[in-house]
C-alpha cells in the first residue's frame, strides 16, 4: 500500500538528528533551565517551610508570653487583695483605737464633771448655809430689834431662848 | 466505501489489500478520484519536505507550497542536495506500488531513498513492492519529524530558560508571568510522577532527563495539532520515538544496580525450575519495556491524526458523490473533528505524562535498594 513503507520506515537521518537535538537540548535544559528552576523551587519550599515553622514558634512564644502576663496579672490581683485587706484591717484597728481612747476621755471628763458638780454643789450648799445663817441672823437681829422695841416682848424672848437652850 | 478505506489504512493492512490499493491508485491517477487511504498515509508519514498546500491539483500547472528540506546521503561520500530536485521530478515505474521521485541516481519511493540500478530503475518484487536487493544509501537528512523535534526542543529550551530567568529575578518573591504558568507543570512532573515513583533522593538524579522528555513530547504533540504549519506528526514517527525509548533503555541499563540485575538474572524466592521460565521473560522484559514505550507513543499520536484525517477525507469523498451529501457530512464531521481535537489535546498531554511516568518507574525499578 502506498506510503505504508513511509510510515514504518525508521529513517537514519531522523534518528541521528533527533538524538543529536535531544542530547544537546537536554544538556542545555539541565544547565540553564532545570537546575536553576529546581534549585529555586527547593529554596522557596525551604523558605516557606521555615517561615511556617517560625510563625508556629512565634505563636507558641506569644502564648507563653500571654500565660506569663496572666500570671503576673493574677499575682498583682492577689497582692491588691492583700493590700486592701490589710488596709481595711488597719482602718478597723485605728477606728477601734480611736473609739477606745475617746471613751476613756469621755469617761474621765464625765467623772471630772461629776466631781466638779459635787464640789460645786457642796460649795453652793455651804454658801447657801452661810447665807441662810447670815440671813437668819439678820432676821433674828431684825426680829429681836423689833421685839426689843416693845417691852415685854424682850423678856419673853429671852425667856424663850433660855428655855430652848435648856432643852438642848 | 468508507469502511473499506478505514480498515485498509491501519499499519497492518494485508497483502490482498495491497493489490486493490495499487489498482485504485492507478485509476485515481487517471480519473482524479480522491483516495482517502493515500491521503491519510501521506499526511501521517515522515517526509523530506514540509508540505502546506497544493494548488491546481491534478492539472497541468499543479503547484506545491512547501519547504523543501535538504537531503544528505552517505553513498560512498556525502551527497547533499535540496529535496525540491526530487519532489519536482515524479518517477513512474511500471508496477511500482509507491509514490516515486527521481533525482540523478536516486529514486525516492514513499519517502525512502534508493539508488537506481544499472537501468536507472528499482528492483521490484512480483507484487510490485520494492525488493530488498536495492542499494539503500544511508539517508542522513533531517526529515520533517526530525526538524519538528528540533523545533520542539528549541521551543522548550526557549520557554524554560526564560522561566529560569524569571526565577532568578523573582528570588524571594512570588512567581510571576510565564514562571507562574510553567512552574505548576514542573511541580506536576516532580511531585506527581517522579517523586512518588522513586522518592526524593533518587528523583534529583533523573528529574532533568524526565522533565526534558515530558515537555519535549508534550510540545511536539501540540505542534502536531497546529493547523497550516505542515501537519507535524513528530511523536507519531518511529524514528523519533525510538530515540527516546533507546535513551530510556540506556539509562535503565547503565543505572541498574546489583539488586536490579539480580532480580532479572536470579530472582530470589521462587523454585529453581520457575527461574528457568522467569529469567528469559525478565531478560526479554528489559527490551520489551522501552519498545512498548515507543509503540504506545507512536500509535497514540498517529491514531489521533488518522481519525481527524479520516473525517476530513470523508467529507471530500461524500462531496465527490454529491454536493449536498458533502455539506451534510461536512457539518457532522466538523463537529466531530472539534471534539476529536479536544480529545487530541488531552492525549497530547496524557501520552507525555504516561511516557514520563513509565520511564520514571523503570528508572525507579533499576535503582531500587533491595527490600526482599
Amino acid at each position: 500500500m502506498i506510503y505504508l513503507n513511509a510510515l514504518l520506515n525508521v529513517g537514519v537521518g531522523t534518528i541521528f538528528w533527533t538524538s543529536l537535538a535531544f542530547l544537546i537540548v537536554a544538556f542545555l535544559l539541565k544547565k540553564f533551565a532545570w537546575s536553576p528552576i529546581l534549585t529555586s523551587i527547593e529554596e522557596r519550599d525551604d523558605f516557606i517551610a521555615k517561615s511556617l515553622q517560625k510563625a508556629e514558634e512565634a505563636k507558641r512564644e506569644m502564648a507563653s508570653l500571654k500565660a506569663e502576663n496572666d500570671k503576673i496579672l493574677q499575682e498583682a490581683r492577689v497582692e491588691r487583695e492583700t493590700i486592701l485587706k490589710e488596709a481595711r484591717a488597719m482602718k478597723e484597728q485605728i477606728v477601734q483605737e480611736a473609739k477606745g481612747e475617746a471613751g476613756a476621755e469621755k469617761a474621765k471628763m464625765v467623772k471630772q464633771a461629776k466631781e466638779e458638780i459635787l464640789r460645786e454643789k457642796a460649795n453652793a450648799l455651804t454658801e447657801v448655809k452661810n447665807q441662810l445663817a447670815e440671813l437668819s441672823l439678820e432676821i433674828a437681829e431684825k426680829v429681836i430689834k423689833q421685839k426689843l422695841e416693845k417691852k415685854g416682848e424682850h423678856e419673853k424672848l429671852i425667856e424663850q431662848e433660855i428655855q430652848s437652850v435648856n432643852l438642848n | 466505501m468508507c469502511a473499506f478505506y478505514l480498515s485498509s489504512t491501519p499499519l497492518f493492512a494485508g497483502a490482498d489489500h495491497r493489490h486493490e490499493e495499487k489498482h485504485s491508485t492507478h485509476t485515481s491517477k487517471n480519473t482524479n478520484t480522491f483516495n482517502i487511504g493515500e491521503m491519510i498515509m501521506h499526511h501521517i508519514s515522515d517526509a523530506h519536505q514540509i508540505h502546506f498546500l497544493t494548488l491546481n491539483e491534478h492539472k497541468e500547472n499543479e503547484k506545491h507550497l512547501a519547504i523543501n528540506l535538504p537531503i544528505l546521503l552517505w553513498d560512498n561520500g556525502f551527497q547533499f542536495f535540496s529535496s525540491k530536485h526530487l519532489y519536482h521530478h515524479p518517477y513512474h515505474q511500471h508496477h511500482l506500488d509507491a509514490h516515486g521521485f527521481k533525482h540523478e541516481d536516486y529514486i525516492m519511493a514513499d519517502e525512502k531513498i534508493f539508488k537506481a540500478n544499472e537501468h536507472g530503475e528499482l528492483n521490484l518484487n512480483e507484487d510490485g513492492s520494492i525488493a530488498s536487493s536495492n542499494i539503500v544509501p544511508m539517508d542522513l537528512s533531517m526529515t520533517k519529524s526530525g526538524l519538528g523535534f528540533v523545533l520542539s526542543g528549541l521551543l522548550v529550551l526557549l520557554i524554560f530558560s526564560s522561566v529560569a530567568k524569571r526565577e532568578k529575578e523573582n528570588k524571594g518573591k512570588a512567581p510571576s508571568g510565564i514562571q507562574s504558568f510553567m512552574e505548576p507543570l514542573i511541580l506536576l512532573v516532580r511531585d506527581q510522577i517522579v517523586i512518588p515513583s522513586m522518592g526524593e533522593k533518587r528523583a534529583k538524579r533523573f528529574l532533568p532527563f524526565l522533565l526534558s522528555v515530558f515537555f519535549i513530547i508534550w510540545l511536539a504533540n501540540l505542534l502536531g495539532l497546529v493547523p497550516f504549519i505542515g501537519g507535524f506528526n513528530i511523536m507519531g514517527t518511529m524514528g523519533v520515538t525510538i530515540v527516546l525509548a533507546t535513551l530510556v533503555f540506556i539509562i535503565t541499563t547503565i543505572k541498574g544496580n546489583k539488586h536490579y540485575w539480580m532480580h532479572i538474572l536470579w530472582p530470589s524466592g521462587v523454585p529453581t525450575f520457575v527461574k528457568f521460565i522467569l529469567v528469559p521473560i525478565e531478560i526479554l522484559g528489559i527490551f520489551i519495556k522501552p519498545v512498548v514505550l515507543m509503540i504506545r507513543l507512536t500509535a497514540n499520536i498517529t491514531a489521533g491524526h488518522i481519525i481527524i484525517l479520516a473525517f476530513t477525507g470523508l467529507v471530500i469523498m461524500m462531496g465527490q458523490n454529491s454536493q449536498i451529501a458533502g455539506f451534510g457530512t461536512g457539518i457532522g464531521a466538523t463537529l466531530f473533528m472539534i471534539f476529536m481535537f479536544a480529545i487530541e489535546l488531552l492525549v497530547a498531554f496524557l501520552q507525555a505524562y504516561v511516557f514520563t511516568l513509565l520511564a520514571s518507574l523503570y528508572f525507579a525499578d533499576a535503582t531500587q535498594e533491595g527490600h526482599h
